[in-house]
């Protein structure tokens, strides 16, 4: 008897294998698009691994942690580079994960059957963004610290239980170093356990329904005698060594902003963080972080503060509704009427630019740019039914579209 | 599909080029070129720094012997020349005054210097150090153009002279110092080649290493593409 | 605006770009391995391991060493200077090297005596294992035979020994010619370190690297050369 027989009588470890690499079908017509999921697992890998060793060095205590930062910085060995894998790794999570997101509105990925892996993932942008805004008050600069004033201030908009809420969340009357401690538990143990259980959830339940494709077709519907689907491949060998030639590519690009350009002009370090935090004084200009930027510009636009609030909440509910909105049975954009390709169009133009406006100090054009822009991201989602509904689309071929 | 690919990373890279223009600093800066493997300008920073800034400005996150190390120095020469407050090559870059005192002799304590010019730019750095001018209005006689009613003297007044600012808001030398305009020029950049230095110590290390990281994924890149060729070549 | 949306049909796959940007590389390796498609696919899959794995190693450097000591804890553990001008005879001075108690302290001709009657009883009289520089391994383990410098660490679990100078005390026994006694499992050693036979330590105790400054200083961690 092998060890591996040894091992399968009491461990499902070829099972496994085969069910989600070995024998896992995967469509055959996966375009670039498609290199991102595997991407956005390579980065988490690499955040808690780099994240672990960062812990080793790093003091959640506001009198320490910005010069422990600086500390790994130049004294620990090679320091500098796990702090810039951790730092560059983060914006590239969200770039990954925007460009994986914006996947599932080209083709469909959301629709049913996929409802649950849709609303996991969602569940993991939203677990993702509270892990980087945690994340991101530890240097305990300037931005870091009065982002969190900012954010954590938002829930003080809340009718009657508001300000209690912000200061049970800070522990103290502004951020303090009661905050910095408990973001610090989170950021490096709790979220990171719901983010892992959440993969497994967004992976399972995928393999479950198996890949949507860009053409959109249901590949199980035809099988061979065999009752192997006809346009899918085995997701090993196939796709490991089709995504080990985007990892490949990821890296080389990571790596030039990693070695090259760490701070990105500013928008990945931010100068102001290089300043330690002072309770006491603002920096002129205080940003979010980019990938936070569109829901920020949202926030501004709305001239109430408790609206403002609730119209930032919609924003990101209004994605987990999608698979209900679209009333069309056509999943991929290669197919889909010329309301959704227009609409899609605007979103994604009203996405960026709101991304740019909440970068922007609020100056009355800015503002009135932001309302059009938020009607425009809202009027996607609200209109969705209508449009859908009516929509031409063209129909769909019963086998995947290859070379 | 390619095209939209390659327009939309020109479009990605310019757009953050003018965010990063939009969010700089109002009035206008002089450029610096500052060169880090410039170690000659780096050990004249260094001592510029050691005498005139260290008093007030601690550098807390640097040590000495790192200094040494990568300026080129000996620690025995450094030990003789550039250390006035510590006799332990492993120390930081502290000061003796204390953060209260500072702050009741200039208003506000003097900032750390050892990430300044990563939090201010280089060119910022440049300009404030050589657009002090007279202004009696200020408790120590003198302003800035870059940082308005700053707290800070004109440390450097010997090396530079002071300055007067006219009606049309240029600056105009009035009482000459031992340096020429250009030689203080020069002795300002050296002494921000060296902040600029001292904010990131390994940076050096960390543009060398670049290129070998992408030379190996650039060689990585062929087998993994030959790979992925090779399987997917009975893909119909 | 519809013209512009037409992008999403032509969404095809990025090989088409890879291709034209590897045509040449990817021939000549179609020359080498010709048409057997198994064994080019093992060549490529082992280059991929082997090149890939290569990374993988370099790229854990960085983490490995990262939990070496740092510049600061170096710094912490840079030497340290003594001044022995006033110690006397029997007289034991503590000082902190490494974060470690060091002992430094001078020995009456009578105890230098002492040491030589001992070596029957000792487990390494004659320093054979290295627990001292070589300038150390000598008959009173030291550079001066009267000044005398260790790590108080007991080479046993790590205790701390106390400095029992006495001759012959009660609770050590008629026997007891000056030494250390390690208060946690009661391992003993002479006024040169040597431990003896029938006790939990194995090895005789550490002498740092040091050297003299003149005649009345010590710098422990370094040997007369430059850095240990």
């Amino acid at each position: 008897m092998s060890m591996m027989d040894w091992i399968d009588a009491r461990f499902p470890a070829t099972k496994m294998w085969k069910e989600h690499l070995s024998e896992y079908y995967a469509p055959k017509n996966f375009n670039f698009w498609y290199f991102f999921g595997s991407l956005a697992l390579l980065i988490l890998v690499l955040q808690i691994v780099t994240g672990i060793f960062l812990t080793m060095n790093y003091k959640p205590d506001a009198e320490l942690a910005f010069a422990s930062v600086e500390y790994i910085m130049r004294d620990v060995q090679w320091g500098w580079l796990i702090r810039y894998l951790h730092s560059t790794g983060a914006s590239a999570f969200f770039i990954v994960i925007y460009l994986h997101m914006f996947r599932g509105l080209l083709y469909g990925s959301y629709k049913q059957p996929r409802e649950l892996v849709w609303i996991f993932g969602m569940l993991l942008y939203v677990v993702l963004m509270a892990e980087a805004f945690m994340g991101y008050l530890l240097p305990w600069g300037q931005m870091s610290y009065w982002g969190a004033q900012v954010i954590i201030s938002l829930f003080g908009a809340l009718p009657v239980i508001g300000e209690d809420l912000a200061l049970w969340i800070r522990g103290d009357y502004v951020v303090a170093d009661a905050t910095l401690n408990r973001f610090f538990a989170f950021h490096v143990i709790a979220l990171p356990i719901v983010l892992l259980g959440l993969v497994v959830a967004h992976i399972l339940a995928l393999h479950e329904v198996g890949s949507n494709n860009p053409d959109g077709i249901e590949i199980k519907q035809t099988k061979d005698k065999n009752g192997k689907p006809l346009d899918g491949i085995p997701f090993h060998p196939y796709y490991s060594v089709k995504d080990l030639v985007g990892v490949v590519v990821f890296l080389f690009v990571f790596s030039l902003v990693l070695f090259y350009m760490p701070e990105f002009g500013g928008w990945f370090l931010e100068k102001d963080n290089f300043v330690p935090a002072d309770p006491l004084k603002t920096p002129e200009h205080i940003v979010p972080l980019w990938y936070f930027t569109p829901f920020y510009a949202i926030l501004r636009a709305v001239p109430d503060k408790l609206m403002g609030v609730i119209a930032m909440g919609l924003a990101i509910v209004m994605l987990f509704l999608l698979p209900w909105l679209d009333r069309s049975k056509t999943r991929s954009i290669r197919y889909r009427g010329p309301y959704f390709r227009t609409a899609l169009t605007i979103f994604v133009i009203s996405f960026v630019a709101l991304g740019y406006l909440g970068t922007q100090p609020a100056t009355s054009l800015y503002t009135l740019l932001a309302q059009i822009f938020t009607v425009l991201y809202f009027a996607f989602f609200i209109l969705m039914p209508v449009y859908t509904k009516l929509d031409k689309d063209k129909p769909v071929p019963e086998r995947v579209t290859y070379k | 599909m390619r095209n939209l690919i390659f327009a939309s990373l020109v479009s990605v890279f310019s757009f953050t080029a003018t965010l990063a223009i939009a969010a700089g600093p109002s009035s206008k800066l002089d450029t610096v070129d500052i060169d880090l493997t410039d170690k000659a300008s780096l050990q004249r920073g260094a001592h510029t720094f050691m005498n005139y800034c260290l008093s007030c400005h601690s550098a807390s996150l640097m040590r000495y012997n790192r200094m040494a190390k990568d300026l080129g120095l000996t620690e025995a020469q450094v030990l003789q020349n550039l250390m006035f407050t510590t006799d332990k090559v492993g120390d930081t870059m502290q000061i003796a005054m204390r953060a209260e005192d500072a702050k009741r002799w200039f208003g506000v304590a003097p900032p750390d210097l050892s990430v300044i010019a990563r939090a201010r730019g280089t060119d910022w750095l440049y300009t404030y150090l050589r657009t002090f001018y007279l202004d009696d209005s200020r408790p120590m006689g003198t302003n800035n153009l870059a940082f308005q009613d700053v707290g800070m003297p004109h440390i450097l007044w010997e090396q530079q002279g002071y300055t007067s600012l006219n009606d049309s808001g240029q600056l105009h030398l009035t009482s000459e110092g031992q340096l020429t305009p250009r030689q203080y020029d020069a002795m300002s950049r050296d002494l921000v080649n060296f902040l600029a230095y001292i904010s990131e110590p390994s940076k050096l290390q960390r543009l060398a290493l670049g290129k070998w990281v992408l030379l190996y994924l650039a060689f990585f890149f062929v087998i993994a593409y030959a790979l992925k060729k090779a399987y997917w070549k009975d893909v119909h | 605006m519809l013209k512009s949306v037409g992008f999403y049909r032509q969404s095809q796959d990025i090989d088409v770009l890879l291709d034209s940007l590897l045509n040449n590389i990817s021939g000549d390796l179609h020359l080498m391995s010709n048409s057997i498609d198994t064994s080019k696919r093992r060549f490529l899959s082992a280059a991929a391991s082997v090149v890939g794995g290569a990374g993988v190693v370099a790229v854990a450097i960085p983490f490995v060493s990262s939990i070496a000591p740092s510049a600061k804890a170096e710094a912490a553990g840079a030497p340290v200077q003594i001044d022995i001008s006033q110690l006397e005879p029997g007289q034991l001075l503590t000082v902190e090297w490494r974060g470690k108690p060091v002992w430094v302290f001078r020995r009456s001709a009578e105890v230098l005596k002492d040491l030589a009657s001992l070596t029957s009883e000792l487990r390494d009289p004659q320093s054979q294992q290295e627990q001292q520089p070589a300038y150390a391994q000598n008959e009173t383990r030291s550079i001066r035979e009267d000044l005398m410098v260790m790590v108080g660490i007991c080479t046993h679990l790590g205790c701390s020994p106390t400095y029992r100078p006495e001759i012959a005390p009660n609770d050590l026994g008629a026997d007891w010619k000056g030494g250390f006694f390690c208060p946690c499992h009661g391992s003993r050693f002479d006024l040169a370190g040597r431990v003896y036979q029938g006790v939990p330590a194995p090895t005789n105790l550490e002498v740092p690297p040091y050297h003299f400054q003149g005649d009345n200083t010590v710098i422990v961690g370094e040997d007369a050369q430059g850095a240990a």
